[in-house]
């Protein structure tokens, strides 16, 4: 067990855990931000997207040691009031069904996004075929992309 | 919907019908699941909705929500003849209570049919009764009341809130008999509405089981036979104990399980244990099953027979053309993206227990047995479902989680991991069918056999069901094996590969026939509206409906180059679904381009979550006829997560149309129906372009020529 320090949201975490735990459940279970989601364990469906200094990141299997002096950002931490494009987007569209996989669908849309304002479809597809949606959502989710994508350049 | 920021004051004066206090919880406690005492001070009118003299309308969902819609569907209703302000109607997950709600169960999309007219009246009812007080306040007659978003109007041009009138009409005796609304009145149902948690969903809060958490909760994960047919001789947990944080290692029911402080050190702790299984049954492999369906298939003798109209025999010795084909598919696992899990804390004389489950009052009367207390005693807070599928229609997670907290005697929540969901068996059972239909010369359909086999699905027939009542000699019969192998329902149970089977195999008969295949089940309806044969349990006119709305559609029947089209249309679950699958070679590849739907479901209720569910049922359908398959190697689940297991991703799906026919019906659910018609659809499709007839699935392990 070791005592490690995370930035999270803007917020500073202590949080005494194995070096070794994945992110993912230092999160869920240590922090108390339970919007990121367990589906796989092992990087293949993205319900447990982060961002890593931006980048879209699985932090099912990414230690979290190895994110101490990062910027992390939850889904808890995309915005403050919920009213980030991407939610507002995914509002709007009425994407979920059982929502569990959203807050991934999310993380990796507002992360292509940030880089891309413009993004084709293959961009889009690019970014999205890491997340899994079992209720089978996508086509309302490269409409909710497109929809952010719009509401970020105004 | 209001928004949430309103919601923390409203919870605090929010009760439930009776007066009594009632337990929610709120997202804005600094505990996200720890129970918020609300003061009742807000006005009950009935076990739906109560109102706040804020002019706030809380309406209690009963139904366990688990991406159907459900939880704004219900509210829709009550609003809708209520005539309240959706802008200010606050929606609660009412607890379970099936005296007060009857079917608190989400399977065989049979929530919709069930509540539609309590719903109504519900609604209905407190509008007769907020009138009537608004009436006698002005003392006019309450015929000249009219009501609109929240409002009683008098033609005089007085006006009162729903709130302002909330003290007095609760007092208001309620009507026996109520007049409901005109469908052409409605205003709230058949539009899009939202759903009511988008929000919380959208902002991660913890609205799902796996999110759950208490004080003092410790969790656990179970290690439960790897072969199925294998049970429990030994295990020896001295390192997992040493492990950090590991709190106790018990063992119950064949199964080990660690509790510890934290789900990754109990999954570290797990793989630590030393177990010695044995078996008790036998260990079967795929090529086993293979066999075995075949093999029932083989022999009529010991088959259950369902449905005998006419002499098959005969009719089959006469015939001018005979048309046999087999159709069969595997085991799949639900895939719930949100794996199993539950929350139990047996506190001696009662258990509270929390988490996703399709059927809570089987748990509750399953969890009271099994620790001997009166089924009052165990209450079950319905948490938010990471879909389902059928997999939550079983509690065996469910009566884990209680059995594991009394015997730790501890607060406790129980999480499976990916592995141990897809493994952990309740799969789709396999399935192999045989057809056979007898042609005249004029290439009428003089007699049809289906023989289903199955295992452990019981009868995989459906008896009544298209074609029956349309042919005078029939005959449905179906053989069953018992393996150690555990099934159950899974989305659209039996007609998930029963449709696509029928509906590939009355394609084969229409070439044969040398018809058209839509024009072919025209004749068929037709032969059963003229002169149908026993007993006929679905809509003819509705079954022609939607098929000739997609033909239009689709545009059946008009060439398109390089574009080939199939035909399928299905009922099941009381609706009725139609769709046309266009495919494509690239690249000298079959590819689904798009898939075209008509679904009739009675009175859409809203609009986008129907569409929703439409399109994830096509997705899915489509997903799991290209991919899905779960295999068997001496008991061993051969596919344990996305690695192994492939799930239809973004990148993989065609272009979706759907179309409702309106037609004013009483509604049905949608939860399923339009996932039996897909597989027919696109195989029928593959077949125009590739000449190849799919007869298993899943289709992309067939031919090395699928995309
Ligand atoms: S949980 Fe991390 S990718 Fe699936
Ligand atoms: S909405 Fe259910 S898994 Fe995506």
């Amino acid at each position: 067990m070791a005592v490690i320090s995370l930035k999270i949201n803007g917020k500073s975490y202590q949080t005494d855990v194995d070096a070794n735990t994945p992110l993912l459940w230092v999160l869920r279970d240590h922090l108390d931000l339970a919007g990121t989601k367990y589906g796989c364990g092992m990087a293949m469906c993205g319900a447990c997207m982060v961002h890593i200094n931006g980048e879209a990141t699985r932090s099912c299997v990414l230690p979290v040691s190895a994110v101490e002096n990062a910027a992390i950002t939850t889904i808890e931490g995309l915005s403050a009031t919920g009213n980030h494009p991407v939610q507002q987007a995914w509002n709007e569209i009425d994407v979920p069904q059982c929502g569990y996989c959203q807050s991934g669908q999310m993380m990796s849309a507002a992360a292509l996004l940030a880089k891309n304002s413009n993004p084709s479809d293959k961009d889009i597809e690019a970014a999205m075929t890491g997340n899994i949606c079992r209720c089978g959502t996508y086509h309302r989710i490269h409409d909710a992309v497109k929809l952010a994508a719009t509401k970020m350049k105004k | 919907m209001k928004n949430a920021q309103s919601r923390r004051d409203f919870l605090k004066t929010t009760a439930l019908t009776g007066g009594g206090l009632v337990l929610g919880f709120s997202w804005f406690s600094s505990k996200a699941f720890a129970p918020v005492v609300i003061t009742a001070n807000t006005l009950p009118f009935n076990a739906y909705l109560s109102i706040a003299p804020s002019g706030i309308v809380t309406i209690f969902s009963p139904n366990p929500e688990i991406g159907q819609g459900i939880k704004t569907a219900f509210p829709i209703i009550v609003a809708e003849e209520l005539d309240a302000d959706w802008e200010k109607v606050q929606v609660e997950q009412a607890a379970l209570d099936t005296k007060r709600f009857e079917r608190q169960l989400t399977g065989g999309s049979g929530a919709i049919k069930h509540s539609w007219e309590r719903l109504r009246k519900a609604g209905a009812t407190a509008r007769y009764m907020l009138v009537e007080a608004a009436a006698k306040k002005w003392s006019v007659p309450a015929a000249e009341c009219t009501t609109s978003k929240g409002f009683v109007m008098h033609s005089s041009g007085k006006k009162l809130s729903y709130g302002e009138l909330a003290n007095e009409a609760a007092l208001i005796t309620p009507p026996k008999d109520i007049k409901l609304k005109a469908n052409s009145d409605f205003s709230l149902i058949g539009t899009s509405v939202k759903g009511v948690d988008n929000n919380a969903i959208l902002t991660g809060k913890p609205l799902f089981g796996m999110d759950y958490k208490r004080d003092g909760m410790l969790y656990a994960v179970i290690q439960r036979p790897p072969a199925f047919g294998q049970k429990l001789k030994s295990f020896d947990a001295t390192e997992a104990k040493k492990m950090a944080g590991v709190v106790d290692v018990v063992s119950f029911d064949n199964k080990v399980a660690v509790v510890g402080k934290s789900t990754w050190q109990t999954m570290q702790a797990r793989k630590a244990l030393q177990i010695v299984w044995e078996n008790d049954k036998p260990l079967e492999n795929s090529a086993d099953h293979d066999r075995i369906l075949k093999e029932m298939l083989n022999s009529s003798e010991k088959a259950t027979v369902h449905r005998k109209d006419g002499d098959v025999e005969t009719a089959f010795k006469s015939a001018h053309k005979i048309v046999e084909s087999a159709y069969q598919c595997p085991f799949l696992p639900h895939n719930a993206m949100e794996p199993m899990n539950f929350f139990a804390h047996f506190k001696g004389d009662s258990i509270e227990m929390a988490g996703p489950s399709q059927t809570p009052e089987a748990a509750q009367k399953q969890v009271a047995k099994l620790l001997n207390l009166p089924p009052d005693k165990v209450t079950i807070e319905l948490t938010r479902m990471g879909g389902g599928f059928g997999r939550r229609l079983n509690t065996d997670y469910a009566l884990e989680a209680a059995e594991l907290s009394s015997i730790i005697k501890a607060p406790v929540k129980v999480t499976w991991t990916r592995e141990d969901d897809m493994a952990g068996g309740i799969y789709r059972p396999a399935v192999r069918y045989r057809f056979k239909a007898a042609l005249d010369k004029m290439g009428n359909i003089t007699a049809f056999m289906l023989h289903g086999a199955s295992i452990n699905a019981g009868n995989a027939t459906r008896p009544d069901n298209f074609p029956a009542g349309a042919i005078d000699n029939l005959l449905v019969q179906s053989s069953d094996y018992k393996s150690p192998i555990t099934t159950g329902p899974w989305r659209a149970p039996i007609t998930n590969f029963l449709a696509y089977a029928e509906q590939a195999f009355l394609d084969e008969v229409a070439q044969a026939a040398g018809k058209d295949p839509i024009q072919l089940r025209m004749e068929l309806l037709e032969k059963a509206q003229k002169s149908p044969v026993g007993k006929i349990t679905y809509d003819i006119n509705r079954f022609k409906e939607v098929s000739k709305l997609v033909a239009e559609k689709a545009g059946w029947g008009k060439k398109k180059k390089g574009v080939s089209l199939g035909f399928s249309v299905y009922f099941s679950h009381a609706s009725y679904v139609a769709q046309i699958a266009e495919v494509i070679l690239v690249k000298g590849k079959p590819v689904v381009k798009k898939v075209v739907a008509a679904v009739d479901c009675g009175i859409v209720i809203n609009e986008s979550s129907a569409k929703n569910q439409v399109f994830g049922a096509i997705v899915d359908g489509l997903g799991h006829a290209m991919h899905g398959n779960m295999t068997f190697k001496e008991g061993v689940p051969q596919q344990n997560n996305y690695d192994k297991y492939r799930l239809i991703r973004y990148n993989e799906v065609p272009e979706i149309e759907v179309h409702f026919v309106n037609n004013g019906i009483d509604p049905t659910g949608l939860g399923e129906p339009a996932l039996p018609p897909t597989g027919g659809a696109i195989a029928n499709a593959i077949y125009k372009t590739t000449g190849k007839r799919l007869y298993n699935q899943p289709f992309a392990e067939q031919s090395t020529t699928l995309g």
